[in-house]
């Protein structure tokens, strides 16, 4: 049997391969989804109920009032509906799976395995996201918008940048997850680690309020994280108060945080494997 | 020994175990002190969303529908009274459906000569969430200090009596969602939603439309566990009608949980493994 017909056992794994690897990640958690479909259902009437809740705060904080930190009240109430249903996408438990392995200690199997451990996690969080877009967040959309109609993008081009732009916070909000679960290589409980990384992004991503609410100094702290990235920017994209060149530079501010958390988890993961002592045997 | 000082007896082991379980379960806490604190910490992290989020809100509108900041804050302080309750020995009765009943956990408590209702509340209780209950206490005085709330003398037994009916809301209504389990043998997914609901509770009524209103008044009663009583607490007592069913609307679906939970416990057979 010739040589390159055993990829991986006699010879390196070429990009190729690897790519076709993380691939088959990706279609393997998809599948592996399908079957907890049922789950899901509960989900959507759970995000309704949310929803609902802030409808109804929104609906009574704009009565008789025309206009707030730069949106009226039917872009509110979409604003609202856009940001939840995009995090029904976005939203994954990557930080709580990558510190289970880590503190059960199947974090060693991982490390002799020739891939990139976190490109699989990223694979299949991408596959879990896939899932979510046609179970979850269109399925939970279109309930919502049989109860009460939303506002939707006002052209084609800002439904797809935002499409776009929310695919950038997925990556953004995996890559966050990712640094919360490694720092369990260095605390044995992390589910306070956790509740304190969603406090932070419920608040400082958009979700509950868009940043214009903020006052000035504290629009100014928040400028200098990735969050807003992940909900605010890009439910203004979908709403069209961001168009044009300054939808680029939502993208390419998204890119750097990319890049730079990017940075930051492979360092991280560096040192932490350096220094990590795995539980039990 | 007489039946009455059997039952007396009876109470009495009930609180001295209770001291024993939260011994233990503070020294297995202690062995990670620095997490411990870490999560109570985060838990008052939790809160201050939903505090920045009404403070960030009231920078830019006077008022909600009529309500002030501080009459929004005041209803969230009482709100979160109960709910730290609730969530320091209640929460886990989410666990019932899979933990206890499809696991077979239950055969366990069942044995042992304690009521088992008391056994699941105390092995799953995080008594370090009742953090909540003490910054309830100190949004309801800051708020009620900045509205000019003079409280009278009957505000206090008062205030006791709603904190323990809107307790048994909460825990007739999750005995009741946990008893579930007992048929269907799994959890139903129907917690989190129930839980979501009673985040209306913190709110004015007056903000929601009629038929959302009457399911959180008659038959999801969260309107119980934050906005009637603290309406009456801050003496808007044209509330004070269903303010004062508080009590009772708790003991109702206390009792009521409670005996759908006897009746699961007789039906449940173990897990045959």
């Amino acid at each position: 049997m010739p040589d390159h017909d055993l990829p991986g056992r006699s010879r390196p794994v070429g990009f190729g391969n690897r790519f076709l690897l993380y691939l088959e990640l990706v279609r393997m958690e998809f599948v592996n989804n399908l079957a907890y479909r049922s789950s899901y259902f509960t989900g959507i009437f759970n995000y309704t109920i949310q929803i609902g809740a802030y409808f109804f705060l929104w609906d009574a904080i704009y009565s008789g009032r025309r206009a707030i930190g730069g949106l009226n009240k039917e872009e509110m109430i979409t604003y609202v509906i856009v940001a939840w249903v995009a995090r029904s996408f976005y939203f994954s438990n990557l930080d709580r799976r990558v510190a289970v392995e880590i503190r059960d200690g199947k974090i060693a199997l991982e490390l002799i395995r020739p891939y990139s451990y976190q490109m699989v996690k990223y694979a299949r969080a991408s596959g879990e996201a896939f899932f979510r877009i046609l179970f979850f967040a269109v399925p939970a959309g279109t309930v919502i918008y049989f109860i009460r109609p939303f506002g939707l993008p006002p052209d084609w081009q800002a439904g797809l940048l935002f499409l776009l732009a929310v695919i950038g916070g997925f990556v953004i909000n995996s890559q966050i997850s990712m640094i919360a679960g490694f720092c369990a290589f260095f605390t044995q409980s992390t589910s306070g680690i956790f509740r304190a990384k969603r406090v932070v992004m419920d608040l400082f991503s958009g979700l509950l309020l868009p940043i214009s609410f903020y006052p000035g100094w504290a629009r100014d702290i928040i400028k200098l994280f990735p969050f807003q990235t992940v909900s605010y920017m890009p439910n203004l994209i979908y709403l069209g108060k961001i168009t044009g060149g300054a939808v680029l530079k939502v993208i390419l501010l998204q890119l750097f945080w990319v890049a730079f958390l990017g940075l930051v988890s492979v360092l991280f993961w560096r040192f932490a494997v350096k220094h990590v002592v795995i539980q039990g045997g | 020994m007489s039946k009455q000082s059997g039952w007396r007896q009876d109470a009495a082991n009930h609180i001295i175990i209770f001291f024993h379980y939260m011994a233990q379960y503070i020294k297995t806490k202690m062995a990670y002190r620095a997490d411990f604190f870490i999560y109570a910490f985060s838990d008052l992290l939790q809160q201050s969303v939903n505090l920045i989020f009404i403070l960030v809100i009231f920078t830019k509108v006077p008022a909600i529908k009529g309500w002030t900041r501080d009459q929004i804050l005041f209803i969230y302080g009482f709100f979160l009274i109960p709910f730290g309750l609730y969530s320091g020995f209640l929460n886990h009765l989410f666990d019932v459906p899979e933990k206890y009943v499809l696991e077979g956990e239950l055969d366990r408590v069942l044995l042992r000569p304690l009521n088992a209702w008391f056994q699941v509340v105390v092995e799953t209780m995080n008594p370090e969430l009742l953090i909540g209950t003490v910054t309830g206490i100190v949004i309801m005085v800051y708020s009620g200090n900045a509205m000019g709330l003079v409280p009278t003398w009957w505000d206090f037994p008062l205030t006791l009596v709603l904190v323990v009916g809107a307790t048994m809301i909460y825990a007739g209504v999750y005995t009741f969602l946990a008893s579930l389990g007992f048929w269907t043998e799994g959890n139903m997914g129907l917690m989190p939603m129930v839980y979501n609901l009673s985040n209306y509770g913190r709110y004015p009524m007056t903000i929601y439309r009629g038929p959302v209103r009457f399911i959180l008044t008659w038959v999801l009663p969260f309107a119980f566990v934050g906005f009637y009583p603290a309406a009456i607490l801050m003496h808007r007592y044209e509330y004070i009608g269903y303010a004062l069913l508080t009590p009772i609307i708790g003991i109702i679906s206390f009792a009521f949980s409670y005996w759908v939970w006897v009746i699961g416990i007789r039906r449940y057979r173990g897990t045959g493994s």
